[in-house]
């Protein structure tokens, strides 16, 4: 290569002409994403069907059968014909929103400060959320329960935890702050520094800097982060299991069902949901679309 | 506080010299840093709360002599190792097969994650979020359902062996239900958009760029693939590993809705021991062991690629 180069007149090798890959091989990798994006869809279409399936009447209650004949509206008629299974909905509803609401509030500021100030225990505390979001959540539920146990047998306040709606609520809080606090961080980190110092010029105090150019810039960090504690909330099987006590949520009311065959109201419930969240997300990326098309 | 102070941004009556643009700004700088630390409080305090005592207590628990609820609220910390050979030495098979299986699942997870995630992000032009959106749409639905589903797919005369059976192309005693196959099977379903994510975040912020560089200097597609796209990938693929294989570690509905008796994982008889026979001090040794092999992995990743890194960050 070294004579190459002195030489007068580099001679190149031939470049490889980049032309598109004409052979079959260029369809792999689309037609395995598609195979992919099929297989990860295929329970949620098998739990929608299945919510059709007509079941042989056995005795009193309704169980889901492997054998799928069609087809029948009668489930989604019945919808609420599983009193313990609308109640389990109520209980993960009455959990999700207000644990979403004040793991937004408390994972906000943390998210905000870890993304703007350098502060002693800034390494500290991006380890410990760090930790949150990794831990298995075994071991986040049975250290939740160890402690509700703990307290209920040394009594160090003067009263014991029953486990219940409260420890489902304050446990959920746990997990989710360290998710709402990396989302607001994100988008957070990604702002312009200069803006609020633009406001500050023109006189703004902080609270109004915050009001009026902070919170909006970081606004869509909040209510993805909100949106998340709900749908982890909603999800949430093993920790709810550890700290429920003998109150359920859906889905630990699922898991009990299913070890003698669910209801047929569970699939058109997951429906219900799938269609919600489905919608959500639907709303929020177009949001977040036409909010980017604006800037 | 005794400086400039620091409201002069407030009113300003007329007339009045204004400060010089940096006068107030050291104030101001202090200021923002004992705010932040007030805004900082109820949330450090809640994961103080919520997380790192419980954790505490969870390793105070794997030390006493005996179970909270067996003994009737006597337990007595007493340094009490013992709870930790005890129950590696009982379980260590389990232990292995969680391992094991997590790792089968893992490698899997992200032997199907990365083309996928691949082609979106370099292929996938205007519909990339769109096409990486339908790839989280299914988790809309409950796990807890979504792995039942399964046992409607894999059953014995469910959906994929039902037919095949009737036109007799598979025997009748064939299964998988209840086998060790079910079970990685659930959990590679279960934990590939935990894999996923974090690697299409890793590819797609690689600069097209840097590929393109690398065929000019006449690296053939594959070469440019392995020098250049798969060496910037990395954090995610590590990180796709630590969300994928600790979680699956510790996971136990699969185990349970999927498995059979040969399939028990560590997140069973952790639960087990908790919720049904009571043996707290022993099944929080367990659950500690757990802990700490995550704690190891994260540590090792905090190390390489630090806490604030996007990849994460963004999963």
């Amino acid at each position: 290569m070294s004579t190459a180069v002195s030489a007068d007149v580099v001679t190149l090798p031939e470049a490889p002409v980049r032309t598109p890959r004409k052979r079959w091989t260029r369809f792999i990798l689309p037609v395995f994403t598609l195979v992919m994006i099929v297989y990860l869809a295929f329970p949620v279409l098998v739990m929608i069907i299945y919510s059709f399936n007509v079941i042989p009447t056995t005795g009193e209650s309704e169980r889901q059968t492997t054998q799928f004949t069609c087809c029948t509206i009668g489930h989604w008629s019945g919808i609420f014909k599983v009193p313990e299974l609308n109640h389990a909905l109520l209980i993960s509803i009455g959990v999700a929103f207000p644990s979403a609401f004040v793991a937004t509030i408390l994972g906000t500021f943390l998210g905000l400060v870890l993304a703007r100030y350098t502060f002693r225990g800034r390494g500290m505390t991006n380890f410990i959320i760090f930790l949150a979001i990794a831990v298995p959540e075994i071991v986040l539920g049975s250290s939740l329960l160890a402690m509700y146990v703990q307290l209920g047998v040394s009594k160090p306040f003067g009263f014991s935890v029953p486990l219940g709606y409260w420890t489902i609520l304050l446990s959920h809080i746990a997990f989710q702050i360290a998710f709402v606090a990396i989302t607001v961080r994100a988008r957070a980190s990604g702002l312009d520094r200069s803006l609020e110092n633009a406001a500050q010029d023109l006189f703004a105090n902080p609270r109004t800097t915050f009001w009026r150019v902070t919170f909006p810039l970081i606004l869509p960090g909040i209510v993805a982060g909100f949106l998340l504690a709900l749908v982890l909330s909603l999800d949430d099987f093993v920790i709810t299991n550890f700290v429920n006590g003998s109150t359920n949520t859906f889905p630990t009311w699922v898991y009990g069902a299913s070890r003698l065959g669910e209801p047929p109201q569970v699939n058109v419930w997951g429906t219900v949901l799938f269609t919600v969240g489905i919608v959500v997300a639907v709303l929020q990326v177009v949001r977040t679309r036409r909010q980017s098309s604006e800037a | 506080m005794g400086q400039a102070p620091a409201e002069v941004k407030g009113h300003i009556p007329q007339g009045v010299e204004l400060p010089p643009a940096r006068a107030g700004e050291r104030a101001l700088e202090r200021r923002r840093r004992a705010a932040a630390y007030l805004q900082l409080l109820p949330g450090w305090l809640y994961l103080c709360v919520g997380f790192v005592i419980p954790l505490v207590i969870i390793v105070y628990t794997s030390l006493t002599t005996s179970g909270l609820f067996s003994t009737g609220g006597n337990a007595t910390f007493s340094w009490h190792w013992a709870n930790y050979s005890d129950g590696l030495s009982l379980y260590s098979n389990i232990y292995i097969r969680s391992l094991v299986y997590a790792g089968i699942a893992t490698t899997i997870c992200i032997g199907l994650a990365y083309p996928m995630a691949y082609w979106i992000a370099f292929y996938g032009g205007k519909w990339k979020s769109t096409l990486f959106m339908l790839i989280l749409v299914p988790f809309f639905v409950s796990f807890v359902i979504r792995t039942v589903q399964w046992n409607f797919i894999l059953g014995t005369d469910g959906l994929l062996f039902g037919p095949l059976k009737n036109h007799g192309l598979l025997s009748d005693s064939f299964h998988v239900l209840r086998t060790p196959i079910a079970v990685i099977a659930g959990i590679t379903y279960n934990f590939l958009p935990f894999a996923a994510l974090p690697l299409y975040v890793a590819l797609e912020r690689i600069d097209h760029g840097l590929v393109e560089a690398g065929k000019d200097l006449y690296a053939s597609p594959s070469v440019a693939f392995r020098k250049v796209v798969l060496p910037l990938s990395f954090p995610g693929i590590f990180a796709a590993i630590i969300l994928t294989f600790v979680p699956a570690t510790g996971d136990y509905v699969n185990a349970v809705v999927l498995g059979g008796t040969g399939t028990t994982m560590i997140g069973q008889i952790i639960q087990n021991q908790f919720l049904e026979a009571h043996q707290y001090s022993i099944a929080a040794a367990l659950s500690v062991v757990l802990m700490a092999g995550m704690l190891v992995i994260a540590l090792i990743y905090a190390r390489i690629l630090g806490t604030e890194d996007e990849t994460l960050a963004a999963a």
